[in-house]
C-alpha cells in the first residue's frame, strides 16, 4: 500500500472504529445504536437550523485545531489552547463592551484583541521553552487553570459589577449575521466561519509557501540541523507558539463575539481546546485536514445534542467516541501493523 | 480569633484537601519514574471518584460503616484496569504519551457521565450516606498544642496518604524494584541489557499510577464533594501533576507539595472567614499552585528535571 494511501486510511479507519465502538457501547448499555446514530445525523443535517448550529460548532473547532496543528509542525505540543481560548474570549468581549466605534473599526479591533490575548498567553510557554528549556506541555496545562481562575475573577470584579457574566457586546462588535440567521432558521451561525476558513488558508500559506514556514517546519523536524543551518531555534519556537496562541485566541473571540455575545464565569473548561487536539491529530496537522476533522467533530458534537431528545441516548456517547478515535489515531502503529500484515498475506 | 484557633481550622482542612493530591501525585511518581508521562491522572481520578460514589450508593445498606473503605478499594481496582488503556496505547502501540493521556481524560469524563445518566437517569448522583467520620487520632491528639492542630478533626485516610508517601519513598529508593523502575525511566536500553523487562516495569508503573489515581479520586469524592457530577474532579488531577513536578518527581517532595497546594486550596475556601486572609482575593490562592510550578520548572528555586526517558516509547533493538 502506498504511503499516501496509508496516511489517509489511518484516520478513516480510526473514525470507523470509533463509531463502531460507540455502537457497541450503546448496544451493551441497552440503547438502540441505529436509532441513536440516526438521531445524531438528523441533529447534524436534519433541517436548516441544525445545519446552521453545526457550522457554528465547527467554527471554533477549526481554529482550535489549527492552533494545535500549527505548534505541532514546529515540534511543540500546545495543550494550552483551552487557556488561550478563554483569555481570547474575555479580551474580545472586553473590547466589545467597553468601546464605542463604528463597526468597520470595532469588529476587527475586538477580533484582533482576542487573537492578541491568546498570542500573549502562548508567548509565555514559548519564551520559557526557548529560554529555560521548560517543557511546554506542563507550562501550558498550568496556564490553562491560571486563565480559568483569572478570567473568572476579572469577569466578576472588573468587567461587571459583581455579576457572574458581562454585559452583552455592542452591536458594532458582533459577528452575528442576519443573512446566515435567515438562511438557517434563526440558528446562531455567524460570520466567524469565514474567519476560520481564512485562517486555515493563512496557515497553509505560511507553512507551505514562505521562508518563515520552512524554518518553523525545519525546527520541528530537527532542532540541531536547523541551528547548524543558521536558523534561530529560539525565535522559531516563540513565533510558533505565538501564532498558535493567536489561532486559539480567535477561537475564543468567535465564541465571545459570535455565539454568545458575552463572557460568563466558568466552573470548568469549554472543552473546545482539548477537542482541538483531537481535530489536529485526526487532520494530520495540515490545514485542509484540520478543516475536515473539525467538520466531523463539530458535526458529531452538535448532532449529539439531539440524541437524548430523539433516541434517549446520553449525549456523552459522542465524547466517548471522540476519545476512542484519538486512541486509535495515536496508536496508528497498531493499525499500520495490521494493514502491513494483511497486505503481505494478500501478496502471497 | 487568635492564631492558635486559626491554625486549628486551617491545618485539618489543608490535610484533608491535600490527601487526594498526595495519593494521585504518588501515582504520577510511579508512572513517570518508569518513563511514561501520565497526563491522564485527571481522568483516572474521575474514574476513581465515579466508581467510589456509585459503589457507595449501591452497597451502603449491606456494608454499613465499612462502605467508604471498600468503595476506595473498588475505585482503586477499576482505575487500575482503566489505566491499561494508557499503558497499552503508550507502551505497546507506541502512541504519543501526552496524546494518549488526553484521550484518557476525555474518555473518563465521557464514560462516567454516560453511565451516571444510564444508571440514575440524571446528570449527577445523590449525596452518599456512608461517609468517613472525622476523628481525633488517639494518643497523638493529646500532645499539647500540636495535637490539637495536626491530629484532631481529621480523616484516617488523610493520614494514610502521608504515611504512604514514606512507604513509596522506601519502595522507589531502597528496594530492587524501585531501582529497576527508575532505571527504566532513565535509560531503558541500559536496563534492558541488564535483563530488566522494560515493558513489564512500565506497565507496572502505569498500573500503580492508575491504582493510586483511583484512590485519590475516590478520597476526593468521599471526603469533599460527597456526590459525582461533571465537576467533581475539576483540575485536581492536573494539580497532582503539578505537585509531582513541584516535588521534583520525589515521593516525599510530592507529599510536601501536595500539602502546600492543599493549604492554598483550603485558604481559598475558609480564608474568607479569617482575619488577614479575607483581604487577599481568592484568585491569588487559586492560581498559586500553578504559578509556583511554572516558577519551579524555570529553575529559580532549584532545577526540577524529569526522568530522562520519560515521554519516549521504548522500541527494542532501536539505538
Amino acid at each position: 500500500m502506498s504511503r499516501k494511501l496509508l496516511n489517509i486510511s489511518i484516520p478513516v479507519i480510526s473514525v470507523l472504529l470509533g463509531l463502531l465502538a460507540g455502537a457497541v457501547i450503546m448496544l451493551v448499555s441497552g440503547y438502540d445504536p441505529i436509532q441513536g446514530y440516526s438521531a445524531m445525523l438528523s441533529g447534524i443535517f436534519g433541517d436548516e437550523y441544525y445545519l446552521g448550529e453545526t457550522v457554528r460548532q465547527i467554527t471554533p473547532y477549526i481554529l482550535a485545531g489549527l492552533a494545535v496543528a500549527f505548534a505541532f509542525r514546529t515540534g511543540l505540543f500546545n495543550i494550552g489552547v483551552e487557556g488561550q481560548l478563554i483569555v481570547g474570549w474575555i479580551a474580545a468581549v472586553w473590547v466589545g463592551t467597553e468601546f464605542d466605534f463604528p463597526k468597520v473599526i470595532h469588529l476587527p479591533l475586538a477580533v484582533l484583541a482576542g487573537a492578541a490575548a491568546g498570542a500573549f498567553w502562548a508567548f509565555i510557554p514559548g519564551l520559557l521553552k526557548a529560554k529555560y528549556r521548560v517543557h511546554e506541555v506542563i507550562v501550558t496545562i498550568m496556564l490553562n487553570y491560571t486563565a480559568l481562575h483569572v478570567t473568572n475573577y476579572l469577569i466578576v470584579n472588573v468587567l461587571s459589577d459583581k455579576q457572574d457574566k458581562t454585559e452583552n457586546i455592542a452591536e458594532t462588535a458582533s459577528l452575528r449575521s442576519v443573512l446566515f440567521e435567515n438562511l438557517t432558521d434563526l440558528s446562531r451561525m455567524h460570520w466567524g466561519i469565514i474567519i476560520a476558513l481564512i485562517c486555515a488558508i493563512f496557515m497553509w500559506f505560511i507553512l507551505e509557501k514562505t521562508t518563515t514556514g520552512f524554518e518553523l517546519k525545519a525546527v520541528g523536524f530537527n532542532q540541531h540541523a536547523s541551528e547548524y543551518a543558521g536558523m534561530s531555534v529560539k525565535r522559531n519556537i516563540i513565533l510558533s507558539m505565538v501564532i498558535s496562541g493567536a489561532f486559539a485566541g480567535l477561537a475564543g473571540a468567535m465564541e465571545g463575539l459570535g455565539t454568545f455575545g458575552y463572557a460568563a464565569i466558568k466552573g470548568g473548561f469549554t472543552g473546545v481546546g482539548f477537542d482541538g487536539i483531537a481535530v489536529a491529530l485526526l487532520g494530520g496537522n495540515a490545514a485542509i485536514g484540520v478543516v475536515l476533522a473539525a467538520a466531523l467533530f463539530g458535526g458529531l458534537k452538535n448532532g449529539a445534542l439531539n440524541m437524548p431528545l430523539e433516541a434517549g441516548v446520553p449525549n456523552e456517547i459522542v465524547d466517548i467516541v471522540i476519545a476512542l478515535i484519538i486512541f486509535f489515531v495515536a496508536s496508528s502503529y497498531f493499525i499500520r501493523w495490521i494493514i502491513s500484515r494483511l497486505s503481505k498475506k494478500g501478496a502471497k | 480569633m487568635d492564631l492558635y484557633h486559626i491554625l486549628q481550622i486551617i491545618v485539618p482542612s489543608m490535610i484533608a484537601l491535600a490527601a487526594p493530591l498526595i495519593f494521585t501525585a504518588l501515582g504520577g511518581v510511579f508512572s513517570e519514574r518508569a518513563g511514561v508521562v501520565n497526563i491522564g491522572l485527571e481522568g483516572l481520578m474521575v474514574i476513581g471518584a465515579f466508581v467510589s460514589i456509585v459503589f457507595n450508593l449501591t452497597f451502603d445498606e449491606q456494608l454499613g460503616a465499612w462502605t467508604p473503605w471498600i468503595s476506595i478499594l473498588a475505585a482503586m481496582l477499576m482505575s487500575m484496569i482503566f489505566s491499561l488503556f494508557h499503558a497499552v496505547a503508550s507502551i505497546t502501540f507506541r502512541a504519543d504519551q501526552t496524546v494518549s493521556g488526553v484521550a484518557i481524560n476525555l474518555l473518563a469524563v465521557g464514560l462516567s457521565l454516560f453511565l451516571v445518566k444510564k444508571i440514575y437517569d440524571k446528570g449527577q448522583t445523590d449525596i452518599i450516606k456512608e461517609t468517613f467520620d472525622k476523628i481525633d487520632i488517639p494518643v497523638l491528639s493529646d500532645i499539647p498544642v500540636l495535637g490539637k492542630i495536626f491530629f484532631s478533626n481529621g480523616y484516617y485516610i488523610s493520614y494514610i496518604a502521608i504515611l504512604l508517601s514514606v512507604a513509596v519513598w522506601y519502595v522507589v529508593y531502597k528496594t530492587p524494584f524501585g531501582l529497576r523502575l527508575r532505571s527504566v525511566g532513565e535509560h531503558p536500553m541500559a536496563a534492558d541489557t541488564m535483563g530488566i523487562n522494560v515493558y513489564r516495569m512500565r506497565y507496572l508503573g502505569v498500573m500503580l499510577s492508575g491504582a493510586l489515581g483511583g484512590i485519590g479520586g475516590a478520597v476526593h469524592a468521599l471526603t469533599v464533594t460527597l456526590d459525582f457530577s461533571h465537576s467533581t474532579i475539576n483540575g485536581q488531577g492536573f494539580m497532582a501533576i503539578a505537585a509531582m513536578i513541584f516535588g521534583k518527581w520525589h515521593p516525599l517532595g510530592a507529599m510536601g507539595a501536595g500539602l502546600f497546594f492543599g493549604l492554598a486550596q483550603s485558604l481559598s475556601i475558609v480564608g474568607a472567614s479569617l482575619p488577614f486572609f479575607k483581604d487577599i482575593p481568592a484568585v491569588y490562592l487559586l492560581i498559586a499552585p500553578y504559578i509556583l510550578t511554572i516558577i519551579a520548572l524555570t529553575g529559580f528555586i532549584g532545577r526540577a528535571d524529569a526522568p530522562r526517558a520519560s515521554g519516549q516509547p521504548y522500541i527494542k533493538g532501536k539505538r
